[in-house]
């Protein structure tokens, strides 16, 4: 049963980081403009590319 | 280019040498929308940032070098077609509330996940195969997860369940706080004497399932945004008033009594007062919904939102902006809005009821196990938790939320917009629909009708297009050949033009202009002279949308009891209502007017649903249990409506209320599992007889049942 000595904090260290990723995504604004996003990719920027 | 624009610079924030700039765009409904502000701003020197806002329509551009350009880039969105005002921040809280749900939502969504990878093991391995120690062990590690997570996502029902309290009601977070609250409670007592079950899984999930279907409550409520905070940029323009000799523009709140504002061809009257100076027609559709123009003449009353047509006037303001028509309209919609909020929705009914029942099944229970059995105080205690835990409203959390973000997918797909969930709530129970005529029965504008000659049509056309009169319009639209240049155009006021073509003479105007006896005149109708010959008639008539006859007729086989509403003359409504077959009519009403129907039938207990797209509408569209408007509305109406629908037809309403009834039904058939598993699970769990591993089990798979009933919504349309 030792393993669990590492295997439960590996578990939960992973699962941070997950929480971590979510909580920096959310404070950055991602899901301020949802329906944005769905819109944006339909714009053409070929003209920008140069 | 004139610049007109004027004042926006005040609004201008700067950081560092980067100015920033907030503002409410609206009309954006694509990507090409997007684009076309976005690139068309960013291509201009020295703008740094410029970012959209699809869903609250909110524009940042950030830009390098003089304030003054703020009100340049504000000019460049009008001119792609686009309505701006000052960003007001009311907008603010719906946001912060959104990510303080995600933030919960996530939080919760972790924690659960790593218990029940715990969990797993606790459940799957008997006792000696997994030790005491170990089995303690894992225990205290779902505590020191289970823990900090539910004292921090169960913020949102645990403040909702006080508050409500604290006001001496109950709502469904009353149950659901305490039962997160006692599990939690409990297993950590059983944790502390070693016991053999925990429930910290059980809490921490029932947390994320109902985070859930709080989310997605919230999602399809924060779209109906307060209508009060548009209203107010609508007050928040500028107004041109005389400072001695010159001109000078200033925000429309800042316009004292006395002053003398000018108001161009084609501007809107920012404030209420009588004109001073200058002839002309006035649109006053948006108070008092009529089609045709008035004429205006020195000593008139004009009032705020309507529109000058045909020349510059002079006027003396009379009220302040604050005290103008409009926000007379305003002050009676927000009255209007404070009565809707009363509405108790299904969900919290239920909790009414439930609540009592679940609590005092819990006690009977203890009490029962202790006095009558007696069993010890812990064991008794445990039994009810359970019974708690196991009656706790998942699936009832559920059942509401998960058929009406379906079903307002649905419409939406179908080009309708349901801002509210608990619209559809209420639509569901209608017996009463009130209809405003111009706009929303019949298309927005006066179309031309019979046949005339090409050659007439394009002089009409010709000299109609100097001219921001509806009728003018009419006819310039309904000819898309070459114009001819008519030189010398001037607008008569309450008449209508004189130009000249070649030499000729060309009148086009009423039979006042045409100096024709009209025995009988009619408003919607126009002469054509060209130099003095036999002048040649024009008609006009608001057209119906092309199905508002069959959609009515759907719409009364639903028992529904249908009325008229308009602010048009009496003669033009009842004609209307006749051909329509409407129950009941009423014309030449004014915004108040409309609104006193409103309260009457209320008085009657009524449901009623109102269809309308005026500023003249607004306060019943706000007050009505219900409300729609065509996407042709102003954005007063757009906003004051629970749900808006586009194109050309009525059939939206139909669908709409279909659509609800549907929603209702399968509300009700999630609540009829809900109710049905609970009958079966309470008394198991009474005799003491559930298991955690079954309680969660049973728990969830409530849930799972509401959720996929709820997806027939999809399947079947």
């Amino acid at each position: 049963m030792s393993i669990l000595v590492f295997l439960i904090p590996l578990a939960l260290i992973l699962g941070l980081i997950g929480l971590g990723t979510f909580v920096w995504s959310l404070k950055s604004g991602q899901y301020d403009d949802l329906d944005g996003a769905a819109n944006r990719i339909l714009i053409d920027e070929d003209n920008k590319i140069n | 280019m004139e610049n007109k624009i004027d004042g926006y610079d005040a609004y201008v924030r700067t950081d560092n040498l980067i100015q920033s700039l907030r503002l409410k765009v609206t009309g954006v409904y694509c990507a090409g929308c997007i684009q076309k502000i976005e690139s068309t701003l960013n291509d201009l020197n020295g703008v740094q940032k410029c970012r959209l806002n699809f869903t609250t329509g909110a524009l940042i551009i950030d830009w390098q070098g003089k304030i003054s350009r703020a009100n340049d880039f504000v000019q460049y969105i009008i001119d792609l077609g686009y309505e701006v005002a000052p960003y007001q921040d009311g907008d603010k809280t719906i946001t912060q509330k959104n990510n303080f749900l995600l933030m919960c939502m996530g939080v919760s969504g972790f924690a659960a996940g790593n218990i029940m990878l715990l969990s797993f093991g606790l459940w799957i391995t008997d006792q000696n195969t997994m030790g005491d120690a170990t089995r303690d062990f894992l225990h205290l590690i779902s505590a020191l997860i289970a823990i900090p997570a539910i004292l921090f996502s169960g913020r949102p029902f645990f403040k909702s369940a006080w508050s409500a309290l604290k006001h001496k009601y109950t709502n469904m977070d009353v149950p659901i706080s305490l039962a997160l609250i006692l599990a939690t409670g409990m297993s950590v007592h059983e944790l502390m004497r070693g016991g053999e079950h925990v429930y910290f899984d059980s809490a921490l999930m029932l947390c994320f399932f109902l985070l859930i279907g709080r989310y997605l409550d919230f999602k399809a409520r924060a779209n109906a945004r307060s209508a009060a905070t548009d209203l107010m940029s609508a007050l928040s323009g500028f107004a041109t008033i005389m400072d001695g000799k010159k001109t000078r523009k200033i925000p429309t709140r800042d316009v004292l009594p006395d002053m003398i504002v000018i108001v161009a061809m084609g501007e809107k009257i920012p404030v209420d007062g009588v004109i001073e100076n200058g002839e002309t027609d006035i649109d006053t559709s948006l108070v008092t919904g009529e089609t045709l123009p008035r004429h205006a003449t020195k000593g008139t009353d004009v009032f705020a939102g309507t529109l000058n047509l045909s020349a510059t006037i002079a006027v003396r303001v009379i009220k302040e902006s604050r005290d103008s028509l409009l926000s007379d309209i305003v002050h009676l919609m927000e009255q209007a809005e404070l009565g809707q909020a009363t509405y108790a929705r299904l969900a919290d009914r239920a909790a009414k009821f439930y609540t009592p029942m679940v609590h005092t099944l819990a006690i009977t229970a203890f009490l029962l196990w202790f006095f009558v059995v007696g069993i010890v105080w812990q064991d008794a205690l445990m039994i009810a938790v359970t019974v708690l835990i196991i009656t706790c409203p998942c699936a009832l959390g559920l059942a509401v939320p998960v058929a009406q973000v379906l079903s307002t997918g649905q419409l939406l797909r179908q080009k309708i917009m349901v801002k509210s969930g608990d619209a559809l709530e209420r639509l569901a129970k209608i017996d009463y629909i009130f209809f405003d005529k111009t706009g929303t029965l019949t298309n927005a504008k006066p179309t031309l009708i019979g046949d005339h000659r090409q050659d007439d049509l394009q002089f009409a056309a010709s000299i109609a297009s100097h001219s921001h009169h509806p009728l003018s319009q009419s006819i310039a639209q309904s000819y898309d050949g070459d114009l001819f240049s008519i030189d010398d155009v001037i607008e008569i006021a309450g008449q209508g033009l004189k130009g000249r073509y070649k030499g000729k003479n060309i009148l086009l105007g009423n039979s006042k202009l045409l100096n024709i006896n009209q025995a009988n005149d009619d408003l919607m109708s126009l002469y054509l002279s060209i130099d003095g010959a036999t002048p040649i008639l024009f008609q006009f008539e608001n057209s119906l949308r092309r199905d508002a006859k069959p959609v009515l007729k759907n719409l009364k086989n639903k028992n529904l009891k249908l009325a008229l509403l308009s602010g048009d003359r009496c003669s033009v409504v009842k004609n209307i209502a006749k051909d329509l077959n409407f129950d009941e009519m009423h014309g030449d009403l004014n915004p108040a007017e409309k609104y006193k129907y409103l309260e009457n039938a209320k008085a009657q207990n009524r449901t009623v649903l109102m269809v309308g797209d005026g500023l003249n509408d607004a306060p019943v569209l706000a007050g009505s249990d219900v409300s729609m408007a065509p996407g042709t509305a102003i954005g007063l109406a757009q906003n004051a409506a629970d749900i808006v629908f586009m194109g050309d037809d009525l059939n939206p309403v139909d669908i709409a209320h279909t659509m609800a009834i549907r929603t209702q039904n399968i509300v009700k058939q999630n609540f009829t599992i809900a109710v049905l598993y609970n009958m079966v699970a309470i008394p198991m769990a009474f005799m003491g007889l559930v298991t955690p591993m079954i309680a969660a089990i049973a728990m969830s798979g409530s849930s799972i049942l509401v959720i996929a009933n709820s997806f027939r919504l999809k399947l079947k349309s």
